[in-house]
């Protein structure tokens, strides 16, 4: 788990698992908030390269932080999202505020 | 000609880490009827989505059963999440995009609209004390490829 959490500069980098459900989210959740608060981090950036499922579970994750980060002053991206996270994140009007890169 | 009807059910403790094997079983029933991979992934989200909330909401993380039922007949997929948890008072509020009674947990009150927008038909029963239950229809193999719209 701890080696999908990484700090380059003041970014904070989490490796997405396969599936980003309700099961998965909760670790994800904890894990971040307590790296975000350890480390220095200002921005985050969600990689979606290994995820294949995300559900409503996921814009919690994001949206939670985004409320974090948002305070901090900093950005929330998602990169590497396919069609079907791609079209979750527009759906819930996420894609309006966090950066999406490919 | 007759439609064929083929049914499955499954119960299920309420517990997360079921969530991903309810929607994997569902996918894989619904194969045979030749389904795009955008219906498949439809199928798994909404399916994740009323199940999540039945062991969320509807137990609130404590002990009791998922049920699942799935029935094909011709091209329509129907399925239908089940549980006797603690129910939901209002269904139309609860139904309304963004509304959650979880924003601590970081729900974000989308369920409910992403299984209306995946499946063709959603309807719910609820009775509080009693418990929930979600149905919902899709027709299979019919919609075309639509990709992603930017
Ligand atoms: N099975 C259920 N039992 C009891 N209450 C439910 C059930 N399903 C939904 N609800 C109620 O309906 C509300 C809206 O559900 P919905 O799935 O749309 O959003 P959410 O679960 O709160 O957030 P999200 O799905 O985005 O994580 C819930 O917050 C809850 O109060
Ligand atoms: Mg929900």
């Amino acid at each position: 788990m701890e080696e999908d959490f990484k700090v380059i500069e003041n970014y904070l980098m989490v490796r997405m698992p396969e599936e980003l459900d309700h099961h998965k989210s909760v670790a994800i959740r904890e894990t971040a908030d307590r790296m975000i608060l350890r480390e220095d981090v200002k921005n985050i950036v969600f990689d979606f390269e290994d995820t294949r499922f995300m559900d409503s579970s996921g814009i919690g994750v994001i949206m939670g932080r985004y409320k974090t980060i948002h305070c901090l002053g900093g950005q929330v991206f998602a990169i590497h999202a396919d069609g079907q996270i791609k079209r979750i994140l527009r759906m819930s009007g996420l894609k309006g505020i966090i950066e999406v890169l490919d | 000609m007759e439609k064929k009807k083929n049914e499955m059910k499954i119960e299920f403790d309420a517990r997360s880490e079921n969530e991903g094997f309810a929607r994997v079983a569902v996918a894989a029933f619904m194969s045979s009827l030749d389904p795009t991979l955008e219906e498949i992934a439809d199928v798994k989200t909404a399916v994740s989505e009323a199940v999540t909330n039945s062991i969320i909401h509807g137990y609130e993380e404590q002990e009791g059963k998922v049920y699942i039922v799935c029935e094909m007949t011709g091209d329509v997929l129907q399925v239908s999440v089940e549980d006797q948890g603690k129910g939901i008072p209002d269904i139309e509020k609860a139904m309304e995009p963004l509304y959650t009674t979880k924003p601590e947990m970081d729900r974000s009150g989308m369920g409910f609209s992403f299984m209306e927008a995946f499946m063709d038909h959603l309807e719910v029963a609820s009775e509080v004390g009693k418990g929930t239950r979600i149905e919902m229809w899709k027709k299979i193999g019919t919609t075309p490829w639509l990709g992603e719209e930017e």
